[in-house]
């Protein structure tokens, strides 16, 4: 049997910035219903393909050949109605209209007087979101919806606009398991349908789990393509960094080494009982100089509310904090991160970096006071702590003025954590460091956290990576609806008993009779 | 690195918006300076210049506060309010001798940045609203204190409008240190640079633990001051205390020249030459049009001309 004729073909496609050649001779060939796994470490050009792909690029050489003819988008309507569909990493939806209006925006149902009809509208948004498992009453607002849900809304909307190519650029950053399913499921119905997809993704589990064939790009060349079933994980981690098996190999998935790194002394971090009405209750979480403590549970479980109450950006109604036996006052961010406690957020776009601030003034926003006398900054002193960062954690950047904006997410992190580091802080909160960014970064992170916690920090670790929180932490306290529900220690630190915990059974196999009863 | 180097397509179009965005400013004034220098006559003169520069000096000195509030995403309308106020105070208190009546008036302008840094950054009311209300109440309390025009008969404030170093107007030279001044804290000071990230993000100002409240306090009350002294300038030049006129507007001719000299509404970034530039553009191009006999409604019409082409070229950095 043929092979059926070929949806996209795409002929040494080339793309340079001013400085930069980010796409250089990339070919990519997708047949119906095939599922396309795009990868690369950040910088590799995915993006740039994704938006040469979509118009929102020209290329300044090569084809793309779109179900027969040479097509050249201008813009990414164009590019949607010839029926490329893209869903971004982050929603590109209207908050404030409604699920259904999302849903059809600019292609509204009308009555037979030109008007919206809206009865039908919601009808119809109803059945196509029933599809991917969404329930919701669609005349709400879209800002209403939990992430994962919107993230279901905008996918219900690209394929629903007769796409013959879905592209998701990192689809499931945001979703929960139950959620990423879902999204599995609506993928290989799309295949079915004989669609093709395109997926973007770091996580390399979800990679296997749905796709058939893989373009790999490094340094802005197609360095790998073929089936993804015919190339190990190992295999496709060395391809992407452009290291040897063997190196891989021996220092494994992920950078820690997984030893106990608790010196025995009293806790340099002592929650007790931070309740915050309706969020958490009565958590306790303690941390000894030189521990990486994960925390464990599902997205909504309490993990950031928990770091956020630590870190006093979430103000607690009771519990105490005391940080290497003194009690922390005030319950507001200045206080805790003089008494040395330095959060890494969750949303690393909007609550850590300062886009439009450069490298230097990033890293040194933190610490200024200290560099400063009489409020005039000591340029000097400044320049001294970004270059030892900058070297340091080899951050990635032109020049210490670019702006942080600009930077890739690996290396946007590692000026979070290198401002947090100028400031020496005793307790480390880490709210998915690693989320986002490519694997070389990643697995930089994670040496970090190990070697920060040899020098002894203390290190809170929240993560959705399974893989990273049980080889990362020496302990991980289990939250669920914003309590405390289990903790593992030891031997005990497993992805299975970590499951069973969250799935709320104790550690040793006991059903926690709370969980069984509110459930 | 390489995605985000541009988002903007074709590239030509691109780099001439950021050329305009950076230069544009400068290049009005040299064209306008040009330009009259060819047609208008008597402009080339150094009586012409001190005159212009005389007149622009207050809007500069206002201009760069209001840079520091747009800075960080806010606005401050109660700008001619104060002038007026500083007018009033100035007419009451100048019985005391002038240094004393100055002291009193920075009183009360503190007192007006502290009530709109205190809605914005305590109570948490947007920027616009808050000081719309110090705009309206400001100017009731300046007309409260001083119900009409007053002649002023102090030989100190007289010479404090007219008098000069060495042929260039203490105005001007005011207006000049205060620039540079203002310049000197946003790039090297702390306070500088905690004002920029709070304006980019706020979030991430807070979760790093800058003192967010007690900076935004601050800058409406730079603000609040460098108007009292424009206030204070513009009624020693008149020699007369006019709180009903003075400052009319000026929270609008000050947006303009920050908004014309490139400093994003958005926030985060403060361009201080630009500003100062901005407002001798709109000076000039004022001048220019009445000295050629046009009605003042032309020189709206060309304000608005120049702010469109400001927020023009501004388009593709201020969205995020």
């Amino acid at each position: 049997m043929a092979p059926p004729a070929e949806v996209l073909a795409v002929r040494g496609l080339s793309k340079s910035f001013p400085g930069v050649r980010a796409l250089d001779d990339v070919d990519l060939t997708l047949h119906p219903g095939e599922v396309h796994a795009l990868i690369g470490e950040n910088g590799a050009g995915k993006s740039t393909l994704i938006k040469l792909l979509t118009g929102v690029y020209r290329p300044d050489a090569g084809d793309i050949v779109f179900q027969g003819d040479k097509v050249s988008f201008a813009t990414p309507l164009e590019a949607q109605k010839a029926g490329i569909s893209t869903i971004y990493q982050e929603v590109n939806l209207i908050p404030l209209l409604s699920v259904a209006r999302n849903l059809f925006l600019g292609r509204e149902p009308r009555n037979r007087f030109g008007l919206l009809d809206s009865a039908r509208m919601n009808r119809e948004a109803e059945q196509a979101l029933g599809a991917y498992g969404v329930r919701v009453d669609v005349r709400r607002p879209l800002r209403a919806l939990g992430v994962g849900a919107q993230q279901m809304v905008a996918l219900a909307r690209a394929v629903a606009s007769e796409a013959r190519i879905v592209i998701m650029d990192e689809p499931t950053s945001s979703l929960e398991p139950r959620e990423v399913e879902t999204l599995f499921s609506v993928i290989r119905r799309l295949r079915d349908e004989g669609i093709a997809v395109v997926y973007v993704s770091h996580r390399l589990d979800e990679l296997y789990a749905v796709c058939d064939t893989v373009t790999v790009l490094r340094d802005g060349r197609r360095v790998h393509h073929g089936r993804l079933a015919d190339l190990d994980r190992l295999s496709l981690v060395s391809t992407m960094l452009g290291r040897e098996l063997g190196e891989v190999r021996r220092e494994g998935l992920t950078k820690f080494t997984g030893g106990h790194h608790a010196t025995d002394s009293r806790p340099v971090l002592e929650a007790r009982g931070l309740t915050v009405p309706h969020t958490l209750h009565e958590v306790s979480v303690s941390i000894r100089p030189g521990e990486v403590v994960g925390l464990g549970g599902l997205l909504g479980s309490g993990r950031t509310e928990t770091a956020k109450a630590v870190s006093g950006a979430l103000p607690t109604s009771s519990g105490s904090i005391t940080v290497a036996g003194i009690p922390l006052r005030g319950g507001s961010t200045p206080a805790a991160i003089r008494a040395g406690i330095s959060l890494l957020p969750e949303d690393r776009k909007s609550e850590g970096i300062v886009p439009g601030l450069s490298v230097r003034e990033n890293i040194s926003l933190a610490v200024l006071p200290r560099l400063s006398r009489f409020g005039l900054v000591s340029e000097a002193r400044v320049d001294s702590i970004v270059d030892t960062f900058v070297e340091r954690l080899r951050i990635k950047a032109s020049s210490p003025r670019q702006k942080v904006g600009e930077l890739s997410g690996g290396n946007q992190q590692k000026v979070l954590l290198a401002r947090w580091l100028a400031m020496n802080p005793k307790v480390l909160l880490l709210d998915e460091p690693t989320r986002g960014i490519d694997v070389g970064a990643k697995a930089e992170v994670q040496k970090l956290v190990d070697e920060l916690a040899a020098d002894g920090l203390g290190v809170l670790l929240i993560s959705s990576d399974l893989e990273e929180l049980i080889e990362g932490s020496d302990r991980v306290v289990v939250l669920k609806d914003g309590a405390v529900v289990g903790e593992l220690t030891g031997d005990e630190v497993t992805e299975d008993k970590l499951m069973r915990t969250i799935a709320g059974h104790s550690p040793d196999g006991d059903a926690v009779e709370e969980a069984a009863t509110d459930g | 690195m390489a995605e985000a180097a541009l988002r903007t397509a074709p590239l030509d179009k691109a780099r001439a918006l950021q050329w305009l965005q950076k230069y544009g400013v400068y290049a009005g004034v040299a064209l306008l300076l040009v330009v009259n220098i060819a047609i208008t006559p008597h402009f080339l003169s150094a009586e012409n210049f001190r005159t212009q520069a005389v007149q622009v000096a207050p809007v500069i000195i206002v201009a760069l506060g209001m840079a520091l509030v747009i800075g960080t995403e806010g606005v401050d309308l109660s700008v001619g309010a104060v002038m007026a106020l500083a007018a009033s105070v100035t007419a009451l208190y100048l019985g005391y001798g002038l240094v004393p009546a100055l002291l009193v008036v920075a009183v009360f302008a503190a007192a007006v940045g502290l009530a709109n840094g205190a809605l914005v950054a305590l109570v948490g009311v947007q920027p616009i609203v808050a000081t719309l209300a110090l705009m309206v109440g400001g100017r009731g309390v300046a007309l409260v204190l001083l119900p009409q025009l007053q002649d002023l008969r102090n030989p100190q404030l007289a010479s404090l409008g007219s008098g000069d170093v060495l042929g260039i107007p203490y105005l001007i030279l005011i207006a000049a240190g205060l620039a540079l001044l203002v310049a000197f804290v946003v790039r090297r000071t702390t306070f500088g640079r905690q004002l920029l990230a709070i304006g980019d993000s706020r979030p991430a100002a807070q979760l790093a633990g800058l003192p967010v409240r007690r900076v935004l306090i601050l800058v409406y009350v730079i603000c609040a001051l460098l108007a009292a002294v424009a206030g204070v300038l513009a009624t020693a030049r008149l020699q007369a205390s006019d709180p009903t006129s003075l400052g009319n507007l000026m929270e609008l001719s000050a947006i303009t020249a920050v908004v014309v000299g490139g400093t994003p509404l958005t926030g985060g970034r403060v361009n201080i030459a630009g500003t100062v530039a901005g407002a001798v553009l709109i000076q000039l191009l004022t001048a220019t049009l009445i000295k050629h006999d046009l009605p003042p409604s032309w020189t709206q019409i060309a304000q608005a001309v120049v702010i469109v082409a400001a927020v023009y070229a501004a388009r593709g950095r201020g969205k995020r």
